[in-house]
């Protein structure tokens, strides 16, 4: 085996220049794919982290997914029921001191209670809509990240007591508001009471900016006339990714609807899915195209050296004894090709990682490529250089070893 | 005793559009220590008989024995091992592998055997040169030395794994009378001193008069001239 390998170097060292260009070839395939990838995975990897960090892991309503299970279904082995729907009056969760307390049975992580509802915002004659949210500070500080985004007052004002609402910015600008002004707040039910403006925050999503307002839980349910209601619990787990089982279980435990992050952000990890299947199209083209280059040199090489074909199988070399020889030819130029390209790819992304740039115009938030740095992305890459040699290399090389070395011993005396 | 090399009749058909008959019924044996001429006109399918004999090619119908053994289930690999250990060629040209020196060459058939220590290979080939006069010539490649040089370091490598048959294609078509006889002298002293069998093709008639035995082809069939 050593021979047959020291007889294809020379074949390829024989071809020096032809060789460079199959090796640059491959490894500018491999190096970009690297680069492709790593990009690619940072800016999912980045987005989904900012997804886990703002979002609930585990959102649980007062919606009901489906119809009530109804008697006659207990009653008879088959039944038929048609035109049924979930209750819709919506009453928030039925006993939330004990579901709260079985949460925090169990649940590895955090969570917070809260009432969400829908009302008005007026100051002065200008009044905007809000969703309005009944929080506890305690809690709702280790589950949300809006503790941070305040850009005057905070949020600690609210744990203060009194009559303090903390609305975002965008909402203070559109009502014409500052700090310390009082507002009057008008819930669906028609009830009106007045909030001071204790905080203003900034969380970068104008849907939220423009349209949340935080106060006391306490206040909310006098607001809303559902005194001791809750309607929302949500949930930040210690790992994550145990969201989806956290939820199913939640679901069939209290039986109202608990979401994911993962369900509630399904179509853009489908999007992901397309995007990783695109990327990996385009990574295999790439490769496929630098194999055209080694199927071209290795099928120079077998034509070239039609007669060193003949003589060695004159002095018993087999077949597949060629066969292996030529293959290898191209898995050689395949692997070369690799590793100069993971020393590319390597620089690539080095470089992709230092760019820096200012996204808003404001110059607040200077921000660089998110690259992900997985040697996954080298081992995909090789693999797909690598089957792209072989079947390059071994096209030729069956063809080669095919060969009568009598017609070529013929033809050349 | 059987003999080292068995045709029985022999015939291969090159399957074109016009089918050609290169060799037609051809039986012949060929023993141990036998020094033979095969000779004809050109075109008579002298070298088409020589690679079959050399389990090269393989026979349209026919069969070939080697030691009494048949050839024809062999696979191509068994041919392959058969042709490494019981074999030599040497051609009109000389066919050495033009990036190895004249030592790799002879070492090359050695290698793919793999019975020797690399350093026992390496002073095989050098003895086998040296008895052939290439004793100043171990690392030259194949373009620094002469026609004569060259077809001596190809005798040399067929020589390598020391089989019992060597077969030669016009050894000495292309080289000047000087080297010509060189080259037939080791050929005739591999048989007289070593007790080689060699067949050679031949279309030089003083040439083959010398050899101990003659085998005549016409069109591809055997002709009474054997003696």
């Amino acid at each position: 085996m050593r021979l047959i390998l020291d007889i294809a170097l020379t074949h390829i060292a024989g071809r020096g220049r032809q060789t460079l260009v199959a090796v640059v070839g491959v490894a500018v395939g491999v190096g970009f794919s690297i680069a492709m990838a790593a990009l690619m995975q940072g800016g999912q990897d980045d987005f989904v982290k900012q997804l886990i960090d703002i979002m609930p892991h585990v959102q649980v309503t007062d919606e009901q997914r489906g119809a009530r299970r109804q008697p006659a279904e207990d009653v008879f082995d088959a039944t038929a029921i048609s035109g049924l729907r979930p209750r819709d009056d919506r009453r928030g969760i039925i006993n939330p001191t004990a579901a709260t307390a079985w949460l925090s049975a169990w649940v590895p992580g955090r969570f917070a209670e809260s009432l969400r509802t829908q009302g008005v915002v007026r100051y002065q004659g200008r009044e905007a809509g809000a969703s309005i949210i009944g929080i506890e500070p305690e809690t709702e500080r280790a589950i949300s990240p809006i503790v941070e985004d305040f850009t005057e007052g905070s949020f600690a004002t609210l744990s203060e007591g009194g009559n303090n609402v903390v609305v975002g910015d965008r909402m203070a600008e559109k009502l014409g508001v500052g700090l310390g002004d009082t507002v009057t707040a008008v819930s669906s039910s028609g009830l009106t009471r007045n909030f001071r403006i204790t905080g203003l925050f900034h969380t970068g999503t104008t849907a939220r900016d423009e349209g949340e307002a935080y106060m006391l839980l306490k206040n909310a349910q006098i607001l809303s006339e559902r005194p001791n209601a809750i309607n929302d619990i949500r949930i930040k787990l210690d790992d994550p990714y145990a969201a989806t089982a956290a939820a199913r279980r939640i679901e069939a435990e209290l039986g109202y609807k608990a979401v994911s992050w993962q369900e509630a952000n399904e179509s853009i990890m489908e999007a992901f899915v397309v995007r990783n299947v695109i990327m990996y199209s385009v990574v295999a083209a790439i490769l496929l195209v630098a194999g055209f280059g080694i199927f071209n040199i290795v099928s120079t090489i077998t034509h070239e050296k039609a007669r060193d074909i003949a003589i060695m199988k004159s002095l018993g070399f087999s077949r597949s004894d060629m066969q292996r020889m030529f293959v290898f030819e191209g898995v050689a130029i395949g692997a070369a090709g690799s590793v100069a390209g993971w020393l590319l790819g390597f620089a690539l992304t080095y470089a992709l990682a230092s760019i820096r740039f200012e996204l808003d115009a404001g110059g607040q938030e200077i921000t660089q490529l998110p690259v992900a740095w997985s040697s996954m992305h080298y081992a995909i890459a090789s693999f797909f250089a690598l089957a792209s040699a072989a079947v390059a290399g071994y096209l030729p090389a069956r063809k080669a070893a095919r060969l009568n070395p009598v017609d070529i011993i013929r033809g050349a005396t | 005793m059987t003999a080292l090399l068995e045709a029985r009749n022999l015939t291969r058909i090159l399957p074109e559009t016009v089918p050609v008959t290169l060799v037609k019924d051809v039986s012949l044996e060929i023993n141990a220590r036998e020094f033979v001429a095969i000779t004809g006109p050109s075109g008579s399918g002298k070298s088409s008989l020589l690679y079959l004999l050399g389990l090269l090619d393989r026979p349209t119908s026919g069969e070939i024995l080697v030691e009494g053994r048949d050839t024809r289930p062999m696979s191509d690999g068994e041919l392959a091992r058969t042709r490494l250990s019981m074999i030599g060629f040497v051609f009109q040209f000389h066919f050495l592998l033009p990036e190895f020196t004249a030592r790799q060459n002879v070492e090359i058939p050695m290698r793919k055997m793999g019975r020797l220590s690399p350093r026992a290979m390496r002073e095989r080939a050098e003895e086998i040169l040296s008895a052939l006069g290439l004793a100043d010539h171990f690392d030259k490649r194949p373009d620094q030395l002469s026609g004569g040089q060259r077809q001596r370091v190809a005798v040399a490598r067929a020589l390598a794994n020391d089989p019992p048959l060597v077969l030669a294609d016009e050894p000495t078509g292309s080289l000047d009378s000087k080297s010509s006889e060189q080259v037939f002298e080791i050929l005739r002293e591999l048989v007289s001193e070593r007790g080689k069998t060699v067949v050679a093709v031949t279309h030089d008639l003083d040439m083959a008069a010398r050899m101990d035995r003659r085998v005549h082809l016409v069109d591809g069939m055997l002709a009474e001239a054997e003696d």
